[in-house]
């Protein structure tokens, strides 16, 4: 028996949504005691600031460049490599249960494993390996699959349905009648994507996420070995948490937070000092991919929005934190408490009022790329607590399962395992962390390269529609956490600026070409 | 308007590739569909998860070797127009374009991507026959 893995992702969640980082709305006992005992990363990023390109780089272990779903709605390769084919070759029993999104949701013509699965209720779908015998879609042998409401073919969805034909409406319709992400708004404010909703408790993917994880695991022998992915489709919008839930935080009593910016004329000059795109998307007139809804103008946005936003994110938060604590109790309750590695993550952040924004998209600042990431070691392998300031990425998930099950890292991953420590750190190759961004909708194009190190973050614009390749971002993060000055164009930081790009361009992998379609809008 | 093409080369000559694309009722053997119905200028097609579209037949031209359509009936398509060329690569092969311009546009995205696999299975049914 090795040490077994249980991975927890939550989806668009920030870094400072955790007590363990800081925040002060909800309560997350079960993730803050995750963190005392284990490793706490303070400057994790993802590589890319939307689900599919991210949690692409959580299985392969591989930039936006090399696995080549550079943006929502195309398809992770079908033979891409995977961490969890490597560990169920080595014999862990693997499962991902929740949220996947390595292929599109939108698949009227089921052309994607995932929506197959989902559509006929099966656990997974078998195909032939590259050593020509059969293995399950991606590594898994199970999917119970599950996205952010009660529509659609997944295996939530449809239990659901079964439980209460009614409780699919009961949810906030993420997309419109033309399929966009829908700009409508509810609550108490009329806030975009937020609802009151009827569900109860127990029917909430939350839960369900929870207590699939806790059958799945309850149906292995005692002496498996296992790897489970488990992802919770919260505290991505809609903001809809089941009503009886509202009470845990009302949104009258929160403040505001940090990176709001409360007046007009202040907020609209920090956009200013940032490239074009910012600006123009606060306005409402360049809407450059489909991660926010399209008929909605940012700069609508009101101060009551972004508190009952914030207050509907925290109540999904806790909500989070305890059904991950009745996964706990149930792997302890098996006996399997000291052996269990707990890596707890999310894809991406999400802007939450940050510079009067919402949602996400090219904005690579701190509410999208900074991360909860959290490695509880199993206690057998005596590993101390620490908290590690070194940038890491999400591209080192992969590696570190590897390690935690005694493999060699992948030939395919191109980043080291998470450092234990940061005396460790650089030994591994953890000086740098590189994120990518990629739009072309219908002909706005948007491109963005981003380093962080040393305290830094330097993105690059690429030409396209709205830039001409001069432009970009530069913040000091010590001096500078909120990210409000951009000294991109101070000629004091000109040469410090001209050395962190050249070594990004000379870190970044080469892009793989040609590029993959897009075959749906996510 | 989503406007979307896809395009592929195919080592056979228009008049043979012609020969399968053309046959409007027999879409379903290289596009992912699981059926089409031809009745006069009408057609319906049923995709692999049991929608099924109705469809005007607006060109279908074997001079040209072009066809296209568009889908009707549907509230929530409030524009299409489908058009599918076979054209002659001048090298005794073919060039086999799909396009799509619709509202809402976010479909045009998924009709791509299902045009573009169905293309690469076009190929690969014709260059091995």
């Amino acid at each position: 028996m090795g040490r077994r893995i249980l991975f927890i992702t939550t989806d668009q969640q920030r870094y400072d949504a955790l007590g363990c980082n800081g925040g002060s709305v909800a309560r997350t006992p079960v993730i803050d005691a995750l963190a005392r005992q284990g490793i706490v990363y303070d400057r994790a990023h993802p590589q890319n600031v939307v689900c599919m390109p991210s949690r692409s780089t959580m299985l392969t272990g591989q930039h936006v460049s090399t696995h080549g779903v550079w943006m929502n709605g195309v398809p992770l390769a079908a033979d891409a490599p995977s961490i969890a084919s490597d560990l169920r070759r080595a014999g862990y029993r693997t499962a991902l249960i929740g949220k996947a999104h390595f292929e599109p949701f939108i698949d009227p013509f089921l052309r994607f494993a995932e929506n197959r699965i989902g559509s006929a209720g099966l656990e997974t779908e078998m195909v032939v390996g590259a050593d020509g015998l059969p293995t399950p879609h991606r590594g898994f042998e199970h999917f119970a699959l599950a996205t952010h409401g009660g529509v659609g073919p997944f295996h939530y969805a449809r239990w659901l349905r079964e439980k209460n034909p009614a409780a699919a409406a009961m949810f906030f319709p993420v997309l419109d009648q033309q399929l966009q992400v829908n700009a409508g708004g509810g609550g108490d404010t009329n806030a975009p994507q937020v609802k009151h909703n009827e569900i109860p408790r127990e029917m909430y993917h939350t839960e369900w996420v929870a207590d699939q994880t806790i059958a799945w695991l309850s149906s292995l022998p005692a002496d498996a070995d296992w790897f489970c992915w488990m992802s919770f489709p919260d505290p991505h919008h809609p903001w809809d948490p089941p009503k009886s839930e509202l009470g845990r935080v009302n949104w009258r009593d929160i403040d505001l937070p940090p990176g709001y910016i409360e007046d007009a004329s202040e907020r609209e000059h920090v956009l200013d000092d940032k490239p074009l795109h910012w600006r123009l998307w606060y306005d409402g007139t360049f809407v450059s991919n489909y991660e926010a809804p399209a008929k909605w103008v940012p700069r609508t946005l009101t101060a009551d929005n972004v508190r009952e936003i914030n207050a509907m994110a925290h109540i999904e938060n806790e909500l989070i934190d305890e059904a991950i604590g009745r996964v706990l109790a149930s792997i302890g309750a098996r006996g399997w408490g000291d052996d269990v590695d707990v890596l707890y993550t999310t894809d991406h952040g999400e802007l939450q009022g940050d510079y009067g924004l919402m949602f996400k998209g090219p904005y690579h600042v701190d509410s999208l790329m900074r991360l909860p990431l959290i490695w509880r070691p199993a206690a057998s392998a005596h590993v101390a607590p620490s908290r590690v300031t070194a940038p890491v990425g999400l591209v080192s998930l992969a590696s570190t399962f590897a390690s935690i099950a005694g493999l060699q890292q992948p030939d395919y991953a191109e980043a080291a395992r998470l450092p234990h420590a940061d005396g460790e750190a650089g030994a591994l190759g953890h000086e740098r962390v590189l994120t990518e961004w990629d739009s072309v909708l219908f002909g706005k194009i948007v491109g963005a390269r981003t380093i962080c190190r040393d305290g830094w973050v330097c993105t690059a614009m690429l030409p396209g529609t709205v830039h001409d390749g001069t432009e970009g971002e530069l913040y000091d993060l010590v001096n500078d956490p909120l990210q409000r000055v951009n000294l991109w164009g101070d000629s004091r930081h000109t040469a410090h600026r001209d050395a962190l790009l050249d070594d990004m361009w000379s870190s970044l992998p080469t892009r793989v070409l040609p590029l993959r379609p897009c075959d749906a809008p996510v | 308007m989503g406007s979307v093409r896809r395009h592929v080369h195919i080592d056979r000559d228009p008049d043979t590739v012609w020969k399968l694309v053309g046959d409007l009722a027999r879409q379903h053997e290289w596009f992912p569909l699981t059926s089409c119905r031809v009745e006069g200028r009408k057609r319906w097609i049923t995709l692999p998860s049991g929608i099924t579209f109705e469809e005007d037949i607006i060109t279908h031209d074997h001079s040209l070797r072009r066809f296209q359509y568009r889908m009707v009936g549907n509230p929530g398509i409030t524009a299409h127009l489908g058009t599918c060329d076979v054209l002659d690569d001048g090298r005794g092969g073919s060039v086999v374009v799909y396009s799509t311009d619709m509202e809402p546009e976010a479909l045009a995205l998924v009709i791509g991507g299902a045009a573009g696999e169905g293309l690469a299975k076009l190929k690969q049914m014709l260059e091995h026959a």
